[in-house]
């Protein structure tokens, strides 16, 4: 059996605060194969962005990585030393964030950061590194790539800022890619183009790829499996079609009730009731189960991560039957 | 079909880069430097029914913010007329003026900018009913009680500052003070764009029951298709300034006719787990300083032919209730 690109284990992300320790992640276990598009899907607040820096190693102290480890091909990099680390970030795991202002710097021209960028990791002259930098900005579906090379960032759009992001995170082929909510701020018909040039470049090169966001549509065409998680658990995993259309975690199929589109026009959308709990203040046992319908003195026990079927896991002590979810029942 | 409560007719809006002083002196000296104006909305009619939900979509720049601004009253139109409840604002007193003005509000999308963040909740919604002498103050801390209940905000916390909330709660808070001046329209920018999808739901769920109660119509401006086509009983698409396609809810959604539109619902992201493949349209949004000549989608039209490059293709009707406006439309009945 071939090693997952990445293997995560039992990872546990924290940040001290006057008034206590905000468990941003706690507890996530999760692999991705090569070639495999992981849809890590949750609200603000619910740590999926922080798993994300995590596996990076770009957690700002006084915040850290309190227990698990994180395995990129077989070796611990929650270990590794800030060397170690700055060598495999760039070119064997890259980061695309939801703001390419983030990733660009807005005083140099596209070229210059380009070029840095394959000679930070590879000695190739100057002359190859930009012949790369066209290529990859073609691979993107960028038009004419030597043109766009010589503007500055505020030359481009916002799409053609997060292609160029996007096309400097592939510059040396990465094994993994942790994408951020990289469309968000994107037009529809712009993400649709940039959704389809991924599913492509993960398809042909085998590159592993976590795509973080909080809309479930967006990775229903996108992504092989679902990973769900609600303040700093995972509570659903699985394929992607059995997590869109037999999620059986009260939260997912609440989440999926009150996307519109799913119910006929004008009926009254699912809500969840309440709020996502203070990351502070998480009630005991089950963190849903204050906005749960469901919920008995079974949840003041945290449940486990179950695996109800082959590859669907659930944690909830009163999980739904695997029926799919149907328009009346999600808007009960 | 009735008289609409709000009609736009050829409404358009320029911004223009004035010249500055140098660039003035250096067109003296045969610089020929000249000014340049954005078309953000460009000869828009549109028509409102009363208790009617329409949904303005399109991308970017297309120019929707802007028109949703002029509906509101917040900004002027460069030409053009708006009618309310049959007249003609230009026409209008001072005092008629100062009711449209109240009757139409306006809910932002960004919960954390649009409210003051020096004030107390209380003042926020009770500020404007008390200047404008729809209550006497005396009677403000109920009458901002009754409107955070309406919009399912706690009363007990009227007194607190907009910091203490979160998003959701924050544009509940938006909403009851548009509420508050007993607005009979409501312009909706980007109003849940910013929210999480549960909260989103919510705050739908709010604006739903709101209809219904108060008897209120909307102008619902989104990029978000799925959220347009909910809550809508009519769907305008904008490109680059104009109306490309109008329709109701249904038959837009079962069968859109304008390439754009065609191109907006196959590329929109659907809660349905199958891969889709993708034929993304080329190109990107161009730049409103620069549009296209003719129709202003034909360089990413599949089905351009020589004429869309010259000539504009005028809004037509192509059914009862429904517009188009593509010159392929003509060609079918040719």
């Amino acid at each position: 059996m071939t090693i997952p690109t990445l293997q995560v284990e039992d990872l546990e992300t924290h940040f001290p605060t006057r008034d206590g320790i905000v468990r941003a992640v706690d507890g996530v276990s999760f692999d991705v194969a090569e070639g495999e598009i992981l849809g890590l899907v949750g609200e603000s607040g619910s740590g999926k962005s922080i798993t994300g820096f995590s596996i990076l190693g770009l957690i700002d102290p006084p915040g850290r990585i309190a227990g698990g480890r994180v395995l990129f091909k077989g070796e611990d990099i929650t270990s590794a030393s800030p060397e170690r680390m700055r060598s495999l970030r760039g070119s064997r795991i890259a980061m695309i964030f939801q703001d390419p202002m983030m990733t660009l710097n807005p005083v140099l021209r596209v070229d210059t950061q380009m070029i840095e960028t394959v000679q930070a990791h590879e000695k190739v002259s100057e002359a190859a590194a930009r012949a790369r930098a066209v290529e990859t900005l073609k691979a993107v579906g960028i038009a004419a790539p030597e043109e766009r090379l010589l503007a500055y960032p505020h030359q481009l759009s916002g799409g053609m800022r997060q292609r160029i992001a996007i096309a400097t995170a592939l510059l040396h082929s990465p094994d993994l890619i942790i994408a951020d909510e990289p469309t968000t701020a994107l037009d529809v018909t712009i993400q649709g183009q940039i959704l389809y040039e991924m599913r492509k470049l993960c398809r042909d090169t085998g590159t592993a790829l976590i795509w973080i966001t909080h809309d479930l549509s967006v990775v229903a065409g996108l992504a092989d499996r679902i990973m769900v998680m609600y303040a700093g658990k995972i509570v659903e995993t699985g394929p992607v079609a059995t997590v869109i259309e037999r999620p059986q975690h009260p939260y997912t199929r609440g989440l999926i009730g009150s996307v519109p589109g799913v119910l006929p026009r004008g009926k009254r959308l699912f809500q969840i009731p309440g709020m996502t709990p203070a990351p502070l203040n998480l009630p005991p046992g089950c963190r849903f189960k204050t906005r749960c319908s469901r919920a008995d003195t079974l949840c003041d026990t945290l449940p486990e991560l179950v695996e109800l079927h082959p590859n669907h896991s659930v944690r909830c002590h009163h999980p739904h039957d695997a029926r799919p979810l149907t328009p009346t029942e999600s808007a009960a | 079909m009735t008289a609409p409560m709000i009609e736009l007719r050829q409404i358009s809006k320029r911004f223009v880069w004035r010249l500055d002083l140098a660039s003035r002196l250096a067109n003296l000296l045969g610089a020929g430097i000249r000014e340049r104006a954005v078309h953000a909305v460009n000869h828009v009619d549109l028509g409102i029914a009363e208790g009617e939900v329409v949904g303005l979509v399109g991308e970017s720049g297309c120019g929707k913010s802007t028109l949703g601004r002029i509906v509101a009253g917040i900004m002027d139109a460069s030409e053009g007329e708006i009618r309310f409840r049959g007249k003609a604002l230009s026409a209008m007193t001072e005092e008629e003026h100062r009711d449209y003005k109240l009757a139409v509000q306006m809910i932002f999308q960004d919960p954390y900018a649009s409210l003051n963040p020096r004030m107390r909740v209380e003042d926020i919604i009770g500020e404007a009913p008390v200047a404008h002498g729809l209550i006497r103050r005396s009677e403000m801390g109920e009458y901002v009680e009754k409107l955070m209940q309406q919009v399912g905000l706690d009363p007990r916390y009227r007194r607190r500052y907009p910091h203490q909330f979160s998003g959701g709660q924050r544009q509940r808070i938006g909403v009851a003070r548009a509420l508050a001046v007993q607005p009979r329209f409501i312009v909706c920018d980007e109003a849940v764009a910013a929210l999480d999808v549960s909260i989103q739901a919510q705050v739908l769920n709010l604006f739903m029951d709101l209809r219904e109660q108060l008897g209120l119509t909307y102008l619902f401006i989104s990029h978000n298709l799925a959220v347009v086509e909910h809550i809508s009983d009519r769907v305008v698409i904008m490109y680059l300034g104009r109306v490309v396609e109008s329709a109701p809810t249904e038959e837009l959604f079962a069968a859109p006719n304008h390439p754009y539109t065609k191109a907006l619902l196959a590329e929109a992201p659907k809660l349905v787990a199958e891969r889709r493949d993708y034929t993304p349209i080329k190109g990107e949004i161009p730049s409103p300083l620069d549009p296209p000549t003719g129709c202003h989608f034909h360089p990413r039209c599949p089905f351009a032919m020589a004429r869309c490059k010259t000539e504009a293709p005028p809004l037509r009707e192509i059914a009862p209730g429904r517009m188009s406006a593509c010159h392929l439309n003509e060609m079918a009945t040719v």
